[in-house]
C-alpha cells in the first residue's frame, strides 16, 4: 500500500534520513521505532507531505505522492495524527471532529456516530472546548478528527505521549479496533514494549537510518531491542 | 508592620495605580524647555491648571480622585464579583440566550440599520453630519474589512493602508483625474470606480498574499509594512502615473447614471453618507455569511493550528490569500468613497499610521467579532471627532495617541479579548469561569517548525 523508497530528508545542512526503505501492506499495524531524534517524526512528516524529501520515492496506491502537498493527503485518504495532538484548542470537540471531514462532502452524523461509538468520553464532552479536555481525551479527539476524513492510512505520532499508562492501553485497545475495521496503521512510537505487542512488523531507526527490521514478535524478543529500548539487560536476555 | 501592608494584594494594586498616576501626570504636562529642561517634571506636577477646562482644579486632584474611584471598583469587583455574577447570570440568563437565537439577532441589526439610516437626521449639526462619513462610516468599513485578516484568519496585516490607498487612487485614474490616462480613453462617473476599485484591491491582495502568506507571524507583519510602504512610495514617486507628491484634486463626485435614473453626489456630505452605510451593510452581511461558512471554519483552523489544518486536507495558502482579497474589497470600497468625496487624494495620507490606528479599532472591538469591531470602531472614531471638533483646553491633536495607547493598555490588562467578544473567545472565557474543571496544567503540546 505505501512503499518508501531509498528517502534522504535534509533541513538545511542537517541530513535527517540518509535513505530509508520500508513499506507497509494494506491491513496491518506497522511501527516505526526510535529514541529522540532517530528520524520517527520526520519519516511520519515525509509520508503525510508535511516535508518533502531531497530524493527517493514515495508511493501509495501505486501512485508516486513524493512531491504531493500536505493538504492534498486527505483526498487520497491519508490521515495523520500529528505529534503533539494539534487539536484546535478554542473548537469545540464537536467542531473539531467536523474539521476532520473538511474536505468531504454530504453528511457526516453517521462518522460522528461511529466516532462516539468508539470514544464515549468525546461524547460525554462534545460541547467543551478542545482546550478543556485531558491529555488522553486531546489523543482521542485527534485521533477521531483523523478518522473522520474515512482514511485508508492512518499515521500515528507518538499516541502515548505524555499520558497514564492506563490512557496508554486504552488508546493501543482503540487502535487495534481502527485496524480491525479495516484502516491500515502507521505507528511511530517510543514506548516499544506497547508498539510492538500491538504491531505486525516494526522498523528501528537510528541516526537517520533504518537499522532494524522485521515481525514484531521477533523485534521484541531481539536483544539489541530489549537492551535498548526495554531497557533490558543484554546478557540476562541472551 | 509596613511590609506586611504592602504585601496584601490591594496594596499593592493601589501602589500600581498611584505610579500610573504620576506618569499620566507627568504626559499630559506641558513639554520642556531648552532653557529650562526640568520645567516639564515641575511643571507637571506644581501646575495649577485645570483638567480640560471641565474641572476648575489641579490636575493631579483629579488624576488620583479618578484613580481612587477606578482601584475601589477593581477592588469590590475582586471581592464581590463572582458573588454578584453568578446571582447576575440567574436574571441574565433568559436574554442572554435570547441574543444567540437567529430571529432576536437579526431583529437587532434591523432595529440598528433603520436607527443608521434617521441618524443623519437625528444629528443635524453640518459637523456631524459630515464626521459621520469622515471619522465614522469609512473606518467602520476598514475596521471590518481587517477584521477578516487578523480577526478571522489571524494574520497580522500592518499594511491594510495600501488597498485603501489603491482604491482612491483607482477612482483618480477612472475619473480622468491622473496624469495617466483613464481605462478606454474617456473618464468614467467615480461611481463606476466601485468595480475597478474592488478588481484592483482584489488584485493587489492576491500578488501580495501568493508570495508572502507562506510566511507565519511576526515575517508575515514585516512584509506587509513593507508593502504599505512601498505603495506609498511609489504613490509619491511616480509623478508621471500618479501625481506625485502633490496628488490631484480634480476628482470628481459620483454620479449614478444608469437609464433614466440619474443621481448626482455633490457636496454635502448626508448622501455619501448613504453611500458610505449601503457598503458597510453589504460587506456586513457578506463578511458575517462567509465567517459562518465553510471558508470561515477553514479560517478559524489554520488561525488555531496551521498544521493541523494542513493535515486535515485545508490548503492554508489558498484560504489565506482568499482572506486577503475579501479584506481588502472593503478598503477599496473605503477609498472610492473617501476620495470621490474629497475630490483630493495625497500620498502622505495613506501612511503606516493611518495601518496601525485601523489595527487599534480592531483590536478594542475584539478581533474577530464582526459587532465589536464595528462598536470598537464607532466609538473610538465618534471620541476623535468629538476632541478634534471641540478640543478641551490644553488638548492637543497628537495627544490622542496618549489616551488610544492607555485605553489599549487598560484594555489589554481587564479584557484582552475586546469589548465584544468573538463567539469563540466569549465561550471560551464563560465555560473557564463555571467549571475551571478542565486541565489547565495539560496544555496543548506544540512545535512550531
Amino acid at each position: 500500500m505505501l512503499e518508501v523508497a531509498d528517502a534522504v530528508v535534509r533541513y538545511g545542512a542537517i541530513t535527517a534520513l540518509h535513505g530509508i526503505t520500508f513499506e507497509v501492506n494494506e491491513g496491518e499495524i506497522v511501527t516505526l521505532l526510535g529514541a529522540n531524534g532517530a528520524g520517527k517524526s520526520t519519516t511520519l512528516r515525509m509520508v503525510s507531505g508535511l516535508q518533502a524529501p531531497a530524493s527517493g520515492s514515495i508511493t501509495f496506491q501505486g501512485r508516486d505522492i513524493s512531491h504531493t502537498r500536505a493538504h492534498d493527503f486527505a483526498k487520497l485518504g491519508v490521515s495523520h495524527v500529528p505529534e503533539g495532538r494539534r487539536i484546535f484548542p478554542q473548537m469545540s470537540v464537536e467542531e473539531n471532529l467536523e474539521m476532520g471531514a473538511f474536505r468531504r462532502r454530504g453528511s457526516i452524523s453517521e462518522d460522528l456516530e461511529r466516532i462516539y461509538e468508539t470514544f464515549p468520553i468525546l461524547k460525554e464532552r462534545r460541547k467543551q472546548l478542545g482546550s478543556n479536555l485531558s491529555g488522553g481525551e486531546q489523543q482521542m479527539l485527534a485521533i477521531g478528527r483523523a478518522l473522520m476524513s474515512q482514511p485508508t492510512l492512518l499515521l500515528l505520532d507518538e499516541p502515548s505521549m505524555g499520558l497514564a499508562p492506563m490512557i496508554v492501553d486504552t488508546i493501543f485497545r482503540i487502535i487495534g479496533e481502527i485496524r480491525a475495521a479495516g484502516t491500515t496503521v502507521l505507528l511511530v512510537e517510543q514506548n516499544a514494549a506497547h508498539a510492538l505487542r500491538l504491531a505486525d512488523r516494526g522498523y528501528v531507526l537510528e541516526n537517520g537510518r533504518i537499522v532494524l527490521a522485521g515481525p514484531a514478535s521477533e523485534l521484541l524478543v531481539d536483544p539489541r531491542v530489549r537492551a535498548v529500548y526495554l531497557g533490558e539487560d543484554v546478557d540476562s536476555a541472551s | 508592620m509596613i511590609r506586611d501592608l504592602l504585601q496584601r494584594a490591594p496594596m499593592r494594586r493601589l501602589l500600581v495605580v498611584l505610579g500610573v498616576v504620576a506618569v499620566i501626570e507627568l504626559i499630559t504636562g506641558p513639554p520642556g524647555s531648552n532653557q529650562y529642561p526640568t520645567s516639564g517634571f515641575t511643571g507637571s506636577y506644581a501646575e495649577a491648571a485645570s483638567f480640560f477646562g471641565i474641572f476648575r482644579t489641579q490636575r493631579w486632584l483629579v488624576f488620583l480622585a479618578l484613580a481612587l474611584v477606578a482601584w475601589g471598583v477593581v477592588e469590590l469587583w475582586t471581592r464581590f464579583g463572582t458573588a454578584i455574577r453568578s446571582r447576575g447570570s440567574h436574571a441574565l440568563a433568559g436574554p442572554r440566550q435570547m441574543t444567540e437565537k437567529r430571529p432576536v439577532r437579526v431583529g437587532f441589526a434591523l432595529v440598528l440599520f433603520v436607527l443608521g439610516i434617521l441618524l443623519p437626521h437625528i444629528v443635524n449639526n453640518a459637523f456631524w453630519q459630515s464626521a459621520l462619513v469622515t471619522y465614522v462610516a469609512i473606518y467602520v468599513l476598514l475596521a471590518i474589512g481587517l477584521n477578516v485578516v487578523v480577526g478571522f484568519a489571524g494574520l497580522l496585516d500592518l499594511g491594510y493602508v495600501a488597498f485603501y490607498a489603491i482604491g482612491a487612487y483607482t477612482t483618480a485614474w477612472v475619473t480622468g483625474a491622473l496624469p495617466t490616462p483613464p481605462p478606454f480613453g474617456h473618464p468614467l462617473d467615480a461611481f463606476w470606480a466601485i468595480p475597478f476599485a474592488v478588481v484592483f484591491v482584489v488584485i493587489a491582495g492576491v500578488l501580495l498574499g501568493a508570495p508572502t502568506l507562506r510566511l507565519r507571524g511576526d515575517y508575515l507583519a514585516i512584509v506587509t509594512l513593507g508593502f504599505g510602504e512601498i505603495i506609498t512610495i511609489f504613490a509619491n514617486n511616480l509623478y508621471g502615473i500618479t501625481g506625485g507628491s502633490t496628488g490631484t484634486k480634480q476628482i470628481p463626485h459620483p454620479v449614478f447614471h444608469v437609464g433614466p435614473i440619474k443621481y448626482t453626489w455633490g457636496l454635502a456630505p448626508v448622501p455619501y453618507y448613504y453611500l458610505a452605510l449601503g457598503s458597510v451593510v453589504l460587506f456586513l452581511v457578506i463578511f458575517s455569511l462567509l465567517q459562518r461558512s465553510r471558508v470561515g471554519r477553514a479560517w478559524t483552523a489554520i488561525r488555531e493550528d496551521e498544521v493541523a489544518a494542513e493535515s486535515l486536507g485545508i490548503n492554508p495558502l489558498k484560504f489565506k490569500v482568499m482572506a486577503f482579497a475579501v479584506g481588502a474589497a472593503s478598503a477599496g470600497f473605503a477609498g472610492v468613497i473617501t476620495a470621490s468625496a474629497d475630490n483630493f487624494l495625497f500620498p502622505s495620507s495613506f501612511t503606516l499610521v493611518f495601518s496601525i490606528n485601523i489595527l487599534v479599532l480592531v483590536i478594542l472591538g475584539g478581533m474577530g467579532s464582526i459587532s465589536g469591531v464595528v462598536v470598537g470602531a464607532i466609538i473610538i472614531q465618534v471620541i476623535q471627532a468629538y476632541l478634534n471638533h471641540t478640543p478641551p483646553s490644553g488638548y492637543q491633536q497628537p495627544d490622542l495617541y496618549i489616551y488610544v495607547g492607555a485605553l489599549l493598555i487598560t484594555m489589554m490588562i481587564f479584557r484582552p479579548a475586546g469589548l465584544i467578544p468573538s463567539r469563540q473567545r466569549r465561550r471560551e472565557i464563560t465555560l473557564y469561569e463555571k467549571s475551571h474543571e478542565g486541565h489547565p496544567d495539560e496544555v496543548l503540546l506544540g512545535d512550531d517548525v
